[in-house]
């Protein structure tokens, strides 16, 4: 090819369908009146790390409440268009909520304990759902610390308040809690936002090691940790998906401008 | 292009483009002064050829620490990136051709001693302009980021080897025509190798100058229309 | 240069006078305290001996205790504090969880701050009204229900405040694992804040105790022990409405250890509730 690259509006590499866990249909998402996402489709390749960069403001965090749809907590705030995961459009009606946050699990910007044992937390989500002996239940809890790297850290403890933990160790708890319950699907959320740069160099190892068996998409303000983490990236902005794409070709050669003044620090 | 929120930042890409400006234009320099010294059996001139080379190689290394420190302490990314490593590639382009020149002045202080029939230095003469017409307009592809004249530079990488080849000829046919030649006649060989591998660097220097621009490496040789968009 | 000086020279003033003005009203307010506290204890500790807790309360001349008037208190304040504390924590949980942002929270918030520093005594003439005049007699069902709708607008408010003092990334965290709203606040979130509503009810309880006037229209008092809730029972405040200006000496007195119990009550359990927001801040 020899044409300057960054010369195209907007650039949306297509996944092969049978690579697609999630597929975006022309998501609307409006807070009252306003409109936060605009025609959003996007999809979500199966067992890899998606990443959504773009400055405050561009939509991803609405984007990834969409796909849970924590939205629904708020009145006033409304999503159409379509979200299928695994064949089911789950904006539709009659779509039971709690049984998809069950597959769709969420970590938050600030790590959220619940004020009880680190056990009970890591537990919680699965008692509401399984019933398991507490021989089981002591495998998942174990099997779930380990995979968020904290199994070495609290396993002396486990009785111990949840909120006793450092913050690098309360998120990674968060982490735990999220994946007890098998989500095929796990959303993060700024997810190394409150931590230093060890706990989040930690995290993002775990995360690396969590794409064998879920769907991540990880919203995040820090560019290195996106180009560090995922292996498809897309850029917002004003609420439009501007650039999607392999992560490495986005990194060394976005497609259109704004990606590109973006992620080289000329805007944003 | 906008500038970067860090100022600082668009001020260190400058400092490194300045710096590879220099050192090319130091290049060029050192090339036409030695083919010069070479063809008007200029000595003096030769020498100093020789000597400058030594800026050349310091400014090389300055080039690549700088290049170093803006990918350690700024981190970039996409065509921020693609140019430091440019720079670096160019820098040490730059620095061979330096040496080039530096080993055609030696010849040039050794078969100025001997005789030379004109009839031969015009050729390496000829060659000589082609190769500095090449490197220049090298140089200013990338001092332009002009992706049409990198293209047609790199696309016309053959004549100098045709030049190469016709010269080669003929000084085969002047060493052989009377034994008490060959020696200089070797050197001419030598000094017409490293004139083509001259005209190789400038080669190099428009596949540089295509993948800062583009990000995409040159591989098959394109036909210059397809240059146009 | 004299004018700076000048102008810190007079700042200083203005500062020291400043500061001296709030120590002195300070010490001015202590000496109150302090004088209120001396009194009571001076004239209620001499009469603190272990029949105030045995015996019932005397008629004029006789001898006698309080343990009537303690117990009543207690029962009332008691079955006053189950009903706040069940509407209270529930309306407060609403208010801070559904009822944010809609008009009819906005309105339930604001009748509940006028509750909140509702006059007593009209609370009393209420439930005289809706309890007592109907069924023709005190009793101490009313009375308990009279010091409950003081206590719950209390009770609510902390609940509401303590509740939304949590961050919303926690209800959101347990709604994100597929539990339902209802079931996350009554396991997460009323276990995050249950040190403020713990405070809010001990704030509440510490309000009530002292309650005089709403129990004068309801309950009034009864010389005797009784259980019986829908008959009148002895309670302190009362007690001492009566006996502090008797005519018998010995009735005097009962009325200071009266005041004295109470307010050593209302001191511990406040400094119990100072202790315990500490706690919860230092987490």
């Amino acid at each position: 090819m020899n044409t300057a690259p960054q010369d195209l509006e907007t650039s949306i590499a297509r996944i092969d369908a049978a690579q697609v866990k999630v597929d975006v249909r022309g998501l609307d998402f409006y807070y009252g009146a306003t409109q936060a996402l605009k025609s959003v489709s996007l999809a979500f390749a199966r067992n890899q790390v998606t990443a959504l960069i773009g400055p405050s403001g561009c939509g991803k965090s609405t984007l990834l409440r969409t796909l849970n749809r924590m939205y629904a907590l708020y009145p006033g705030q409304k999503a159409t268009g379509e979200i299928v995961i695994d064949g089911e459009n789950v904006l539709g009606s009659g779509v039971d909520l709690a049984r998809l946050r069950a597959r769709v699990g969420m970590v938050f910007q600030k790590p959220t304990p619940f004020p009880m044992s680190v056990y009970d937390n890591v537990a919680y989500g699965v008692r509401l759902y399984e019933n398991l002996s507490k021989a089981d239940m002591d495998v998942r809890v174990e099997e779930s610390l380990t995979r968020a790297a904290l199994w070495d850290e609290v396993k002396d403890n486990l009785r111990g308040s949840g909120l006793g933990l450092s913050g690098g160790q309360q998120q990674r708890l968060c982490v735990a809690r999220g994946v007890a319950v098998k989500p095929e699907v796990l959303l993060l959320d700024e997810p190394t936002s409150a931590l230093d740069p060890i706990s989040s160099a930690r995290l993002e190892d775990t995360i690396s090691q969590l794409k064998t068996d879920h769907t991540i998409v990880i919203v995040t303000h820090n560019l290195g940790q996106a180009a560090r983490v995922s292996d498809h990236t897309g850029f917002m902005y004003l609420g439009e998906l501007v650039e999607f794409g392999p992560t490495d070709a986005v990194f060394t050669r976005p497609a259109t401008r704004r990606t590109s003044d973006y992620i080289t620090g000329r805007f944003g | 292009m906008t500038d970067h929120i860090l100022t600082a930042f668009d001020r260190d890409l400058a400092d490194l483009a300045a710096q590879v400006a220099e050192l090319g234009a130091l290049a060029v320099s050192e090339a036409a002064d030695a083919i010069a010294a070479l063809t008007g059996a200029d000595v003096v001139l030769a020498a100093e050829v020789v000597e400058r080379d030594h800026r050349l190689d310091e400014l090389e290394l300055e080039i690549e620490e700088r290049a170093i420190r803006l990918v350690a302490l700024r981190q970039p990314v996409a065509e921020d990136l693609r140019r430091a490593m440019s720079a670096m590639k160019m820098a040490a382009n730059l620095e061979r051709c330096g040496d080039l020149a530096k080993n055609i002045a030696k010849r040039a202080m050794v078969v100025s001693d001997t005789e030379i029939t004109p009839a031969l230095l015009r050729p390496i003469a000829r060659m000589g302009e082609l190769v500095l017409k090449r490197l220049t307009a090298a140089l200013d592809a990338y001092a332009d980021k002009d992706l049409v004249a990198a293209g047609e530079v790199w696309s016309k990488d053959g004549e100098v080897d045709e030049h190469y080849e016709s010269l080669f000829r003929e000084l085969l046919t002047y060493m052989m025509g009377d034994p008490r030649l060959i020696a200089s006649g070797a050197h001419l060989l030598f000094v017409a190798k490293n004139l083509e591998r001259l005209g190789d660097h400038a080669t190099n220097i428009a596949e540089i100058v295509h993948y800062e621009i583009t990000g995409e490496q040159l591989t098959a040789r394109p036909k210059l229309e397809t240059l146009s968009r | 240069m004299t004018d700076r000086s000048n102008l810190m020279i007079r700042r200083r003033i203005k500062n020291i006078v400043f500061t001296g003005f709030c120590w002195a009203v300070t010490a001015l307010a202590l000496i109150a305290l302090a004088t209120i506290l001396w009194t009571l204890v001076g004239r209620g500790i001499g009469g603190i001996n272990p029949d105030i807790f045995i015996l019932a309360t005397p008629a004029a001349g006789s001898h006698g205790g309080l343990a009537n008037a303690i117990v009543g208190s207690i029962m009332m304040c008691a079955m006053g504090m189950v009903i706040a504390l069940v509407i209270g924590i529930l309306a407060g949980t609403w208010l801070a969880e559904y009822g944010k942002g809609t008009a009819y929270g906005s309105v339930v918030r604001f009748l509940n701050d006028v509750l909140l520093s509702a006059p007593s005594i009209l609370v009393g003439l209420f439930v005289y009204e809706m309890l007592v005049a109907p069924f023709h007699g005190f009793s101490a069902l009313a009375g308990a229900v009279a010091l409950g709708l003081l206590a719950t607008p209390v009770i609510t408010r902390t609940t509401e405040d303590v509740l939304s003092l949590q961050p919303a990334l926690l209800r959101e965290s347990g709604v994100a694992l597929g539990a339902p709203l209802s079931l996350v606040i009554r396991e997460v979130l009323w276990r995050a804040a249950r040190g403020g509503i713990i405070t809010g009810g001990l704030l509440a309880f510490a309000r009530i105790s002292g309650e005089t006037a709403p129990l004068l229209f309801t309950d009034l008092n009864n010389q005797f022990f009784e259980f019986n809730p829908t008959h009148q029972i002895a309670n302190l405040p009362v007690v001492i409405y009566n006996f502090a200006n008797g005519a018998d000496e010995g009735l005097r007195q009962l009325a200071w250890v009266g005041a004295l119990l109470i307010a050593v009550t209302v001191l511990g359990v406040t400094i119990v509730a100072r202790f315990l927001t500490r706690e919860q801040g230092r987490s």
